[in-house]
């Protein structure tokens, strides 16, 4: 653990019942690095905020915690990042069982051009997680509902899901992530394309989520972290540079990188 | 003097002017160019224009008349009973022709014709002499007229361009008039078809059969022009082509887009496109002589009794020839759609294969479908492959190893070859010409709508 | 405020569903893996569908290619029969005249069918002479008049010469007669089959590099018949083609690109483009029987006419591919010279163009390799002709490769086919060179800005 740096050390980077954790980890696009040396804990049935600077990695560090990284070429990680434990990126680990596992939500909301219900039908579907038709209505139904969508929506099930406004499809972004059950859910900066009272909805709803997920959340916006997370990480040029509780990241930062990100002199 | 040395003497007097208007500015500029309005080059241009663009203009104009009117002065002289029978008249005119231009030796025709063909020597001397006497006089013309004009602070520059800028729209509205042009040509003749034939009858006659009668007295042969039985060649052979080239295609698109290693694409994807560069000519010869008959000994074996002219084996080629066609649009289409719906689907752990089915192929579906429509309207007009490897009699079949007909082969057979003036045989060519036109055009503007409506989703 | 409300709605529903959680997925569980398998075979499957389909298309391309050569190499070959041949000065020259005009005018043939006859004695009766005339070709006599009159000192001398054979006799040399199958059967009955022997045996037969399939006009003999007069034809109308099209072309992608504004006129030229790229070829032929020859009368057959109705047709793939090389210039180029002082025409006749050319030079070859290949219109405007003579200019009557290969395609004699294949092999090879050529064009000048 000699690598480790001063700052992170300090910062605790460990937590009791770590659902996931990231240790040495660098990434290679190609050439360039984008990530040095991350060591973090994902505490379970929490929320974790990932923030910091444009371009600093947090969407990288957050899609190597899925493995969404595979499918970009030319990307290499070295490290360790475990799942209860297991180390994902293990051979026998399969990687579409793994995704299921820790379901993402994306910046832009992206539902396929199918209908709302065939949305969220569709992880349960290429799982073979129902039985029967009634069990696969179910579970559209609770994970709408779960994604407090369900009102909104249960007239008109067989429209297309484009047809919904952007804070409605995030929403059913997230109903399709939760309707294969997944253990963590990884949101990437999930309110950037929202406006501000579906941003509230969103929020609302992730903070609901944690009782029974554990949450990954990347966002740009230091309130928003501050509102729904509790545990906060802070990375700078590749690096995470300090990680801690949500408040005493805000209140008391160790680190004057952070103390100036939160404090608004850069980023 | 040939057509080719006129034009090399039109260039070479353009030459001449570029340098006669080049020298005059600067002979006024005094040898200080910033008293000219513009460079001497601009001057230069501005004669060479003037000289080159009349005579091009009226060589365009003398080419588009010429024809007409000295037929119409060699056949104003014929005998009355020969201008009366429009066999004889194109018969007439054939050996006039011939006996102008001094191969006429072996014919044995009426005094009169051998007249009319001296008179069409004679006319044709004079008229390739006019021709150049009023092509070089417009050069010469215009170069004068150009030339005086040029003064110091003559704005040659402005003038110049807007002749360019002229020039530029027209050559912009070739693409209009080629399709005015086809519009009007297919359609004149189709009309004068249709004054013979009842177009319906045409659109939904069932038997096609254009034998015209040789002599007046074979009314019996009229010959019968019903369409229906060449549109249903045309669409069996057209959906065999599909059912080879829609799936074939597709799937190598979806190989080559998410599968394929940069290397093996490297490879493969330029082996795909000869095949889109192959001239129909050779695959016609390919289907004609190499999978037809092996369509029909092995048919033999298996007992079938396939046709040599099946249109199981013009299909298949053309099937293949569309190949490259469909997979180069739908990997277009497929590449089009955006990243994070794949994303959306691998976060949830879908293969790969199940992310191409079940959302990129639904969600570039209608890019899909015009790339189809366009690759259906390429095979509607397709012409080599069924004239080489289909058959002529109009059979009314959907049994694929029988022959049938197509429209385009239909075109070929009824123009190919002597032709009997203004007969209803030689015009049916031209109404299957508009509607194949008109199929091919709707099309092809509706698969583009559907494809343009696509891009604009994802972009 | 109906949006708090709702949310708090939303809320207290969330808040049911939580307490009623769906147990989590068991994804160790047999039933899984089962499934997981399952996918996992489907997507193996998927992926082979694919290569299979390249597979297909590929072994297409193979079959095409391997059933054209193994059709065609032999036409670079042809056979020919050693004959003793006595230049009888009776009959080449008998005042002794040594004029050419007199020599020219000789009854080769008669020469020729001599020394079979004196070749193979036994043979007497009618029809028996006829079929061994055939063992060498008619063109063989005009070989041997080049020969004298090269060498006039010939004339009463015996010599051993090599000459032409006849196509029959070429086919069972090359194979494609079997002589073994029944004699109603082939095209040479058993008495030419065993003349054929004999002369194998005693050397006099052989196959030697068959320069005049690439020197020589059509013929209906098979074994006279060469591609040049076609390829000439094609040259021309090509000729034709380019002159047109590249500087329409040319000028019109300018303005599209530069100089347009945005109105109806625009459009319209924008949409036809479009169309015109995607009409039928034999459309443009039907467009250039009815223009060229019935309104304006310019030759039938002639490679003008060809290569004003194929210019029309490569017309749309020159104005796209220049459009797109021009819009690939970037603006900043042209703010440099406007700029500078430079008008619109000079920016884009001095910086536009010279950048955007190798872009539309390739799109030109491209367009122009299409027209090479292209044969439906031509079949319109008649340039289906039987022409023996080599075009001498964009007036005469010709013919094109494509055209050739459609004709030959069509003819009966066994000894075309391997015509019509080296005919393709010709006009691929030039294809290639073309294609090969924009290529090239292509990498070398690539440019990312
Ligand atoms: N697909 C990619 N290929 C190459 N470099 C990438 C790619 N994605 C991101 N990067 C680089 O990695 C760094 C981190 O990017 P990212 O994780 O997206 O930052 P963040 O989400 O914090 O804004 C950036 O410098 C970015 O340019
Ligand atoms: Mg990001």
């Amino acid at each position: 653990m000699a690598a480790v740096s001063q700052s992170a050390m300090a910062a605790k980077p460990s937590v009791e019942n770590p659902k996931m954790t990231a240790r040495n980890l660098d990434l290679f696009y190609s050439d360039n690095q984008a990530l040095y040396e991350v060591d973090l804990d994902i505490a379970e049935k929490q929320v974790t905020a990932l923030i910091g600077p444009s371009g600093c990695g947090k969407s990288t560090f957050l899609r190597c915690l899925n493995r969404m990284n595979d499918t970009i070429d030319g990307v290499t990680i070295k490290g360790e990042v475990t799942l209860d434990g297991r180390d994902i990126y293990d051979k026998r680990i399969d990687v579409v069982q793994l995704r299921a596992r820790i379901g993402m939500v994306f910046q832009k909301p992206n539902p396929f051009p199918k209908s709302i219900y065939d949305n969220v039908a569709y992880g349960p579907r290429i799982h073979g997680l129902v039985n029967s038709r009634d069990e696969l209505d179910e579970i559209v139904m609770t994970s709408l509902e779960r994604a407090g969508l369900l009102k909104e929506v249960k007239d008109r099930l067989q429209s297309p899901a484009t047809g919904l406004s952007g804070g409605q499809q995030q929403r059913l972004c997230i109903a399709r992530a939760v309707a294969v059950s997944p253990e963590v859910i990884l949101m990437d900066e999930p309110c950037s394309a929202l406006d501000p009272i579906a941003t509230a909805k969103v929020e609302e709803l992730i903070d609901e989520l944690r009782s029974n997920y554990t949450i990954v959340i990347v966002t740009h916006s230091m309130q928003q972290a501050a509102r729904v997370s509790q545990r906060t990480a802070f990375f700078h040029l590749g690096k995470l540079v300090e990680v801690g509780e949500t408040d005493q990241i805000f209140t008391n930062p160790k680190d004057e990188r952070t103390k100036g990100y939160i404090t608004g002199r850069f980023g | 003097m040939s057509l080719s040395f006129l034009l090399l003497a039109v260039a070479a007097l353009c030459a001449l002017s570029f340098y006669f208007g080049r020298q005059r500015a600067v002979a006024l500029s005094g040898g200080r160019h910033s008293n000219l309005h513009s460079l001497p080059v601009h001057y230069g241009a501005y004669t060479a224009a003037w000289c080159g663009l009349p005579a091009l203009a009226l060589l365009l104009i003398w080419y588009m008349f010429q024809g007409s009117v000295i037929e119409a002065l060699i056949v104003s002289d014929l005998p009355q009973e020969i201008l009366e029978d429009s066999g004889r008249l194109s018969l007439a005119l054939n050996s006039i022709s011939l006996i102008a231009a001094g191969n006429g030796q072996h014919l044995s025709v009426e005094p009169e014709i051998v007249d009319a063909g001296r008179r069409l020597a004679n006319i044709q001397t004079i008229a390739s002499a006019a021709l150049v006497v009023v092509m070089l006089s417009g050069a010469v013309l215009g170069l004068s007229l150009s030339y005086r004009k040029i003064t110091a602070d003559m704005r040659a520059r402005n003038n110049i361009e807007r002749i360019a800028r002229y020039v530029m729209i027209a050559c912009s509205a070739i693409a209009i008039l080629s399709t005015v042009g086809i519009v009007f040509s297919l359609l004149f003749e189709a009309l004068h078809f249709f004054t013979k034939i009842n177009p319906l009858e045409f659109l939904f006659g069932l038997e096609w059969s254009p034998q015209t009668a040789i002599r007046a007295d074979q009314v019996a042969s009229e010959g019968a022009f019903g369409a229906i039985p060449l549109f249903v060649g045309t669409l069996l052979i057209t959906l065999i082509a599909m059912c080879v080239a829609v799936p074939i295609g597709l799937f190598s698109a979806v190989y080559m887009g998410e599968y394929a290693s940069p290397k093996f694409r490297a490879i493969a994807k330029p082996a795909l496109e000869i095949l889109a560069g192959v001239p129909t000519v050779v695959y016609g010869f390919f289907a004609a002589l190499t999978v037809a008959p092996f369509l029909r000994d092995n048919g033999a074996i298996l007992g079938l009794d396939v046709s040599s002219e099946s249109a199981l084996a013009a299909g298949l080629v053309m099937g293949i020839m569309i190949i490259p066609f469909v997979s180069s649009l739908s990997d277009d289409v497929m590449s089009q759609v955006p990243k994070s719906l794949r994303d959306g689907s691998y976060g949830l752990g879908a293969t790969k294969s199940e992310t191409i089915r079940n959302v990129i192929f639904p969600a570039a579906l209608p890019g899909i479908v015009g790339a189809v429509l366009l690759a259906v309207s390429r095979a509607i007009g397709e012409t080599m492959i069924v004239v080489m490897a289909a058959g002529l009699a109009a059979n009314m079949t959907a049994n694929p190893l029988q022959a049938v007909t197509t429209v385009t082969v239909q075109i070929v057979t009824l123009l190919v070859g002597d032709q009997e003036f203004d007969s209803a045989k030689t015009l049916s060519a031209f109404a299957l010409g508009l509607v194949l036109f008109l199929v091919t055009l709707g099309l092809n503007v509706f698969a583009l709508k559907v494809v343009q409506k696509y891009r604009e989703k994802y972009d | 405020m109906t949006d708090m409300a709702s949310l708090m709605e939303d809320r207290a529903a969330a808040k049911v569903i939580s307490d009623n959680l769906r147990k989590p997925v068991d994804w160790d569980s047999p039933k899984i893996a089962r499934n997981i398998k399952k996918r996992y075979a489907a997507e193996r499957r998927f992926k082979m569908y694919g290569l299979v389909a390249i597979g297909i298309a590929l072994l297409a391309l193979c079959m095409l290619a391997t059933s054209i050569g193994s059709k065609g190499y032999s036409a670079f070959y042809q056979t020919y029969v050693q004959l003793e041949v006595h230049f009888d000065p009776a009959v080449i020259d008998p005042d002794g005249t040594g004029d050419p005009a007199v020599i020219g005018r000789a009854n080769f043939d008669g020469l020729i069918k001599q020394s079979l006859r004196d070749r193979f004695p036994d043979v007497t009766s009618r029809s028996d002479k006829r079929d061994l005339y055939g063992i060498v070709s008619g063109g063989a006599s005009y070989d041997l008049r080049e020969r004298v009159l090269e060498n006039p000192s010939l004339i009463g001398q015996t010599r051993t010469i090599w000459l032409i054979s006849g196509d029959d006799f070429d086919m069972l040399n090359k194979g494609y007669i079997d002589p073994t199958v029944a004699e109603g059967d082939r095209r040479l009955n058993d008495q030419e089959v065993s003349w054929y022997n004999e002369l194998v045996e005693a050397g006099a037969v052989e196959k030697q590099f068959h320069t005049r399939f690439f020197t020589s006009g059509d013929s209906r003999e098979p074994e006279l018949a060469g591609i040049w007069g076609a390829a000439v034809g094609s040259f021309y109308t090509l000729l034709v083609t380019l002159a047109l099209s590249f500087p329409i072309g040319v000028l019109a992608a300018v303005y599209l690109e530069e100089f347009a504004p945005k109105n109806r006129f625009t459009q319209i030229v924008e949409v036809n483009i479009n169309n015109l790229a995607a009409v039928p070829s034999i459309v443009f032929g039907l467009l250039g029987l009815e223009v060229y020859l019935n309104v304006m009368h310019l030759p039938r057959s002639a490679p003008v006419v060809g290569g004003l109705t194929l210019a029309l047709m490569t017309l749309p793939t020159i104005i796209i591919a220049s459009r797109a090389a021009i819009k690939a210039v970037p603006p900043s180029i042209r703010q440099a010279a406007l700029g500078l002082g430079a008008s619109p025409v000079q920016t884009v006749t001095h910086h536009v163009l010279p950048l955007a050319m190798p872009g539309i030079l390739t799109g030109t070859i491209i367009g122009m390799a299409q027209a090479l290949g292209e044969t439906a219109p031509l079949l319109m405007i008649g340039m289906v002709a039987f022409i023996v003579d080599i075009p001498g200019g964009a007036l005469d009557p010709a013919t094109v490769l494509p055209v050739q290969i459609y004709l030959w395609a069509d003819s009966p004699e066994r000894a075309f086919v391997e015509k019509t294949s080296a005919a393709i092999m010709v006009l691929l090879a030039f294809l290639v060179l073309m294609n090969g050529l924009a290529v090239y064009l292509r990498k070398k000048f690539e440019r990312k800005w």
